[in-house]
């Protein structure tokens, strides 16, 4: 029962095309992975998907429905949420704050009840933020709930932003590249969120590098080299696919590997 | 959580006590008009920073709908009979709608683009203002009529130094309350990172738009209050250079900071009164702040200061 | 027709200012993502230092050279002093400190000259011209054939010098060209003083028409700025069609449609430009990448 399906995706950028008849599903509670070498079209592929760009040609449906002109807030109303490779934090509002405004679509916002700040506005604000707490929790962030977001470590940021990515309850989560710049046990913790994320029913596209992460967690795996789809399938099958090697290390590379 | 109930409340009750308290140390009415042209001001301004330090636009015409409130109450009782209350209402609602139309195409543009279409904006009206001298007196400007409410001719500078305090009083309220509220948190969220927002759920245009019309709001009645206080109007304050006064005040006090506006409006105004020799200079000297602060102490005075407090107390 | 033809070299001549204006401004975006708003300043110095020195004894020739050599040495005085130390702050800061140079260039301009308009001999007489039945200043043909000049001048240097075509490099990418060693403050310096020759250079020319004085910096900077995004923001031949254009549109809403708001023009124009265009007419659409 796919919830996420894209359908032959193509776009250009000044006539490079950048994707180019990428297809790939994902059901609930399913891990799906995206990988391919640097410039493979995975983030633009995100981007596409999230509402960001607005792709030239093919769909996105979401639970069935063509979602494929959506702007990002409207997909998140419909329950897509997304992480960003170059992260998009902010800055300067509290980590709390940041996993509250991820409770956006939960919270019932009237401008006059928020400038006279009447109660009912107050009850709701200890609410989110009781929420976000228990998020901040689940990610490792409880003790940093009230710090300017800007003034934590580049780890504990991607764990924000997955955290405020899960604040919106969505069923369908992107996170894109979640564990670049984390090491081996910021990884593994990484590794544990997304497993029960996945286990809440929720499905998960992934764009990584970190191969190991990717080997081990995945259902499924789809592999893209100049925006275009190369391989795909079950971890096993992807890892020994004579084109992903040729796609990441080169032909002479794909030799060394064969023969290794 | 505490402290920050506690953080708006003791801002108020410091204000309150500020404004309850300077009148004590007056000795000649001349300083309560100073002071009530600067609660008037800081009320503009903290309108004008929900805008710029909350939702991170910019107005660079700000002064228009300042102008607009200023010549409702002026034009309203002299052409129309309409009573002063009413027409700052008027004033008011014309600014909102007027912010609510041409806010949604503005606010499309980002950076220099939205700098200059407000600039442009603001212009255009204190060109019309200025043009259409049977209503408004053209460049000379046009008396205001005072304003009576329920009978009560309301006149003297100490009158109107308690009505602005008040005024002031009631919009750091506002300003205050919508920081810890779903929509103080959309404007911060999406002047940090707009597209993070909308992948929040965040309807980005629609949020911009409520920062833009407050900020009118604010402008207008703030415009009308300054009309009625001092009995007269010209176009200058529906002018380029109010306009670039109005943002030097948020950005000089902070932008963001709702105590900054405060700051930035008191010395701004202060300034050239306590320098009248150098009443040329005015111009040379605004300039020159604006350059230096916006070299030196970008982040604004009140940011500034509470750094190096907080080093100093860390220390 | 006389008519017609009235607004048309009115419109050309003024146009030819605001082409002027929009140039120095593209100059220096180009170099630096500055949006000068002191830009109309030196329009204003160029007029007001040239009739203060003739006035003061200089011969009128020497008097607009001065003028020339104060606005650059203004030019450079501005980048040096005020945008180079704020060279990583927002746009909006930037501008917001260019206008704050502007209002200190009035304010200055205020107490050493004074707040009268005042008037420069024409080059070449104030016998008006005939043609086709409309009576031209010989004025207007200097300013257009000034115009006409500079922009040659700048075509060359960009195009077909070393140091020009560093000038395009730093636009076009300032870390690229710095990389391959090209000194970009030289470049900003040479776009932040050429852009005040360029200025001061029309202010020269244009104050025997239009007149001059300490406060009309600001609405030229407004009109060039206008002139600048209709062209193309960033676009040389873009700024200059940009000012040719704007200038025939106020003429010829002048002459047929309101004489009393003159000025709007430009202001309609520029917010019509952003709201339908906002590349201009000879920009190009950017993407921003995420």
């Amino acid at each position: 029962m796919t919830i996420l399906g894209a359908r032959d995706i193509g776009i250009s950028f000044g006539g490079i095309k950048a994707i180019d008849g990428v297809n790939f599903s994902v059901s609930p509670g399913q891990i799906l992975s995206i990988i391919g070498p640097n410039g493979a079209g995975k983030t633009t592929l995100f981007n596409i998907v999230s509402g960001v760009y607005e792709c030239d040609q093919g769909r996105v449906e979401l639970s069935g429905e063509d979602v494929t002109r959506l702007t990002p807030d409207k997909l998140a109303a419909r329950g897509l949420s997304r992480t960003f490779q170059n992260l998009q934090i902010f800055q300067r509002m509290t980590a709390a704050e940041n996993v509250m405004v991820g409770r956006h679509l939960r919270e019932r916002c009237n401008l006059l009840a928020d400038l006279f700040r009447l109660p009912s506005v107050t009850r709701q604000n200890s609410e989110t933020r009781e929420a976000a707490l228990t998020l901040l929790d689940d990610v490792g962030l409880r003790s940093s709930a009230d710090i300017a977001a800007g003034s934590l470590s580049y780890g504990a940021c991607k764990r924000l932003e997955i955290a405020r990515a899960l604040a919106a309850e969505p069923r369908v989560l992107l996170l894109d590249e979640p564990a670049a710049g984390c090491n081996a046990v910021e990884t593994e913790e990484i590794d544990e969120l997304i497993r029960r994320v996945a286990a809440k029913g929720i499905a998960v596209v992934l764009v990584e590098h970190d191969m190991k992460l990717v080997m081990k967690i995945s259902n499924h795996i789809l592999v893209l080299n100049r925006g275009k789809p190369i391989a795909e399938g079950a971890p096993r099958e992807v890892r020994d696919n004579p084109a992903v090697l040729e796609a990441y290390l080169g032909k002479h590379g794909a030799k060394e590997a064969a023969r290794a | 959580m505490l402290q920050k109930i506690g953080h708006r409340y003791l801002t108020l009750i410091a204000l309150a006590v500020i404004v309850a308290a300077l009148p004590l140390i007056f000795p000649s009415s001349y300083y309560f008009r100073v002071a009530s042209l600067v609660w008037v001001s800081a009320f503009a301004a903290i309108g004008l920073n929900i805008l710029m330090g909350q939702a991170g636009q910019v107005s660079l015409g700000h002064a228009g709908f300042f102008g607009i409130g200023a010549y409702a109450v002026a034009i309203g009782p002299a052409h129309f009979g309409i009573p002063t209350w009413a027409a700052l209402l008027i004033g008011c609602a014309l600014s909102s709608v007027l912010a609510y139309l041409v806010g949604r195409p503005i606010l499309k543009l980002k950076g220099h683009y939205l700098a200059i279409a407000t600039l442009g904006l603001g212009v255009l009206v204190a060109l019309v203002i200025t043009t259409e001298s049977r209503w408004t007196g053209g460049p000379d400007g046009m008396p205001v009529a005072k304003l009576t409410l329920l009978g009560w001719r309301v006149s003297g500078s100490d009158t109107w130094y308690w009505i602005s305090g008040g005024l002031l009083l009631l919009g750091t309220w506002i300003a205050l309350n919508l920081n810890d509220t779903p929509t103080g948190r959309a404007f911060r969220a999406l002047h940090d990172s707009e597209v993070a927002a909308r992948v929040a759920g965040i309807d980005v245009a629609r949020f911009k738009l409520q920062a833009f019309v407050i900020a009118a709001a604010y402008a207008s009645v703030a415009g009308s209050v300054l009309a009625m206080m001092n009995g007269f109007i010209n176009p200058d304050q529906a002018g380029f250079l109010h306009s670039v006064e109005m943002v030097t005040m948020v950005v000089l006090g902070g932008l963001g900071s709702v105590v900054g506006s405060i700051v930035g409006a008191a010395v701004l105004i202060t300034l050239p009164q306590v320098l009248t020799v150098f009443q040329e200079y005015e111009h040379l000297l605004l300039g020159f702040i604006i350059i230096v602060s916006m070299i030196f102490m970008r982040d604004g005075i009140v940011p500034t200061l509470s750094r190096v407090l907080a080093k100093r107390t860390q220390s | 027709m006389p008519e017609f033809v009235q607004f048309l070299v009115s419109g050309l001549t003024v146009g030819a200012v605001y082409a002027l204006v929009a140039l120095g401004f593209t100059l220096v975006y180009n170099a630096s993502d500055v949006v000068n708003f002191a830009q109309g300043e030196f329009v204003m110095l160029g007029g007001m230092v040239t009739v203060f020195a003739s006035a003061a004894g200089i011969p009128l020739p020497l008097a607009a050279l001065l003028a020339v050599v104060v606005s650059v040495v203004v030019g450079l005085l501005l980048y040096w002093l005020a945008i180079e130390p704020a060279r990583d702050a927002s746009p909006v800061t930037l501008i917001i400190i260019t206008i704050g140079a502007s209002i200190l260039l009035r304010g200055a301009a205020q107490i050493l000259f004074d707040k009268q308009f005042h008037k420069l001999p024409s080059i070449s007489g104030d016998t008006p011209v005939n043609l086709l039945g409309a009576a031209i200043q010989p004025q207007s043909f200097w300013v257009l054939g000034g115009t006409a000049v500079i922009v040659i001048l700048l075509y060359v240097f960009l195009e077909r010098t070393v140091l020009g075509k560093a000038v395009l490099a730093t636009a076009a990418n300032k870390l690229a060209a710095r990389l391959v060693g090209i000194n970009t403050t030289t470049v900003m310096a040479l776009a932040f003083g050429g852009s005040a020759a360029i200025g001061a250079v029309a202010g020269v020319l244009i104050t025997p028409i239009t007149l001059t004085s300490y406060d009309v910096g600001t609405l030229l900077a407004l009109k060039g700025f206008a002139a600048a995004m209709l062209g193309g923001m960033g676009n040389p031949l873009g700024a200059v069609a940009g000012g040719l254009l704007l200038g025939l549109l106020e003429a010829f809403g002048v002459g047929y449609i309101s004489s009393t708001y003159k000025d709007a023009f430009a202001f309609i124009v520029i917010l019509l430009v952003l709201f339908a265009m906002p590349q201009g007419l000879f920009g190009r659409r950017t993407v921003e990448r995420v």
